[in-house]
């Protein structure tokens, strides 16, 4: 499997509010920790090393 | 002489010998420091036959119960050299586990053990016991013709290499004398004075901490479980706690205090009482009665030596490598050195294996340290983030663990030791076995329960040639080296199934050269006389793999 880099998600729109929402009434702090969780959480459902290691890439190289 | 340590049993009183007053007498092995990997080394070289002479600078054991945590492996070689059902029927086994971050119980585990194993995955049990049976069976040994012998008091003070030999000076309590070695084995410890004598480096330094250990005795009903903190909440017990059981109603309590702290205030009695009884009563309300019965501050640091061979001098154990208490590697990974180190050093000194055989030695183990710093290191990283983004994550793996099992797997509180694979080792043959990895090349060689017993125990201490519903000749003697048959059948030898799933998996039959220390050298799918004696000549460093 390789990282799905074009457009995956249904409705963008909605998906962000979601996003937003959950980490509404959050300080940074906890913010920053929710943030954690979702991605520890996201990182095992795809379970995949080599996708997971391009994320990490293509999260460290944004202008790329 | 004075004791640099107090004794918890004399077991080699000094005693003079003749060699004091005479010319410096010249042996096969000398090995230096009598710790769990001398004794090792000692019991597997003298039960080969080769004399071995060791050298220790006090005259038993030491006090303190240091490493408590003994893991299948080396149990399986304690069996192979004697004292293996002593330790098991002393030490402690326990299942239940339980972590804590701060006052919140993160989740519990029930550790079921895997079937088809004659040891457990671990066992606790106090370092002085282990010792003290190597040494009972040193004895037991040496009355059945095992050429070992161990000299108490006797602390090396010097060391000079030569061409064909090396030769030691040696202080007693009735002054000195000299001795002289064709290989010296230096397992006396982290700080190795044969290392310093040499003036050789200790490099690789990536972590530092200190370590209160508490044994406490207590007789009062408290579970045998393993309870480990992440940032306890019992006031000053620093960054991570661990209560565990080891026999005698003896309980091991460490608390990881950090780097700057004060040694003496630290070990100060009513200080330690404080802790304790704060840890003991944090699930219950009350504290038990109990005894200090063993304090110390265990200070440690993550490190080996460039190459744990020069020349006639090898190093092994602590002496070579340090590593964090996370997992129990310390003893644990000394002990497999000296499984690789006897057969190669017997062979060599007995004219069956040239003296390259023993720079495998250094490479294989050198490997094996690299694996166990790697693996101190991440459990340190996991105790002790480094970073804002390190601690965000651990404390985000905790929390999730509370509800998911997911993120249980995560949590490191230090890896139980396993013994390294030796992939791409200079000692390997062919792997021409479309078999499980657990039995690969390299790797040691997976018990399993035949009709009759374990088969580690059908393995013995030589080369072996196992065949699973395969054919090969009995025996076959290459150059000097003799490697016998074990012919099994999974109809007739293997109840449980084990042997099949473990060494054979898909495939319908198969043959391993298996190495004294009952590592995998080679594997294929049928005999093939050339490609065995090959196989044979690589294990024993005669030509290079392929
Ligand atoms: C306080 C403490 C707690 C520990 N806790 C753990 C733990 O929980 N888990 C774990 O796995 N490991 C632990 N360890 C480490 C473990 O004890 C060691 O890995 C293990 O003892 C190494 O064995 P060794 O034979 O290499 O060296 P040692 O046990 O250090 O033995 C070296 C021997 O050499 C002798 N010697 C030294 N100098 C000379 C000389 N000049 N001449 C002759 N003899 C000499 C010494 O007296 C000693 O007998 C702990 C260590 C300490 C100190």
């Amino acid at each position: 499997m390789t990282l799905t880099l074009s457009p995956n998600i249904p409705d963008p729109d909605g998906f962000y509010d979601e996003l937003l929402a959950a980490h509404e009434g959050l300080t940074a702090e906890e913010s920053a920790a929710l943030n954690a969780r979702l991605i520890l959480l996201l990182a095992n459902h795809i379970g995949d090393r080599d996708v997971l290691r391009a994320a990490f890439d293509a999260a460290r190289r944004p202008s790329e | 002489m004075t004791p640099r340590y107090p004794l918890a049993a004399t077991l080699y009183p000094y005693a003079r010998v003749p060699a004091q007053d005479a010319a410096p007498v010249r042996h096969p092995v000398v090995i230096v420091g009598g710790g769990p990997v001398g004794m090792a080394l000692a019991l597997d070289l003298g039960r080969k036959g080769t004399p071995v002479l060791v050298l220790d600078d006090h005259e038993g054991v030491g006090q303190g119960s240091r490493a408590i945590c003994f893991a299948q492996r080396t149990l399986d070689i304690a069996h192979r050299l004697g004292p293996g059902a002593r330790m098991v029927g002393k030490g402690v086994v326990w299942n239940v586990g339980k972590v804590f971050h701060g006052e919140e119980r993160v989740f519990e585990f029930d550790l079921q053990p895997e079937p088809g194993h004659r040891h457990p995955a671990f066992i606790n049990l106090q370092q002085p016991y282990f010792e003290r049976f190597l040494v009972e069976a040193i004895r037991d040994a040496r009355e059945e013709g095992a050429p070992i012998e161990i000299r108490g008091a006797n602390a090396v003070t010097g060391l000079t290499r030569h061409a064909d030999h090396v030769a030691l000076d040696i202080d007693t309590p009735d002054g000195p004398y000299a001795v002289e070695a064709d290989y010296v084995v230096a397992c006396d410890g982290a700080r190795s004075p044969v290392r310093g004598m040499m003036g050789l480096g200790f490099d690789g330094r990536v972590f530092e901490d200190n370590f209160l250990i508490a044994d406490v005795r207590m007789t009062a009903d408290f579970p045998t479980e393993r309870w480990f903190w992440f940032e306890p909440p019992f006031e000053g017990a620093g960054q991570s706690a661990l209560l565990h059981k080891q026999p005698d109603d003896i309980w091991r309590i460490d608390f990881q205090l950090g780097w700057d702290i004060d040694r003496a205030a630290e070990l100060d009695p009513a200080r330690i009482r404080r802790r304790v009884d704060a840890m003991l009563s944090s699930r219950t309300g009350t504290v038990p009665d109990y005894d200090l019965d063993w304090t110390s501050i265990y200070t440690f640091q993550c490190r080996r030596m460039h190459a744990f061979r020069h020349g006639r001098v090898l190093f092994a154990g602590d002496s070579a490598h340090q590593v964090s208490p996370f997992g129990a590697r310390g003893a644990n990974s000394g002990v497999q050195d000296a499984d690789n180190l006897g057969w190669k050093l017997d062979l060599v000194l007995k004219g069956q294996a040239p003296d390259a055989l023993l720079d495998s030695y250094s490479s294989e183990r050198v490997a094996a340290a690299d694996e166990n710093i790697l693996a101190s290191s991440r459990a340190t990283d996991f105790l002790t983030p480094k970073s804002d983004a390190s601690r965000l994550f651990r404390d985000a793996v905790l929390t999730l663990a509370r509800d998911h099992p997911f993120a249980r797997p995560l949590i490191n509180s230090g890896r139980l030791s396993v013994p390294r694979v030796y992939d791409g080792g200079a000692l390997n043959g062919p792997d021409a076995l479309d078999g499980p990895a657990i039995s690969c090349v390299g790797a040691p060689c997976p018990d399993a329960p035949l009709d009759a017993g374990f088969l580690l125990d059908r393995l013995g201490g030589g080369f072996v040639i196992l065949t699973v519903d395969a054919e090969a000749p009995a025996r076959v003697e290459e150059e000097g080296i003799v490697a016998t048959r074990l012919a099994l059948t999974t109809r007739d030898h293997d109840p449980t199934g084990a042997l099949r799933a473990r060494y054979l998996g898909g495939a319908a039959s198969g043959v391993w050269l298996i190495r004294p220390d009952q590592h995998v050298a080679a594997r294929w799918a049928h005999y093939d006389e050339a490609a065995l004696r090959r196989a044979l000549r690589i294990a024993t460093g005669r030509e290079a793999g392929p």
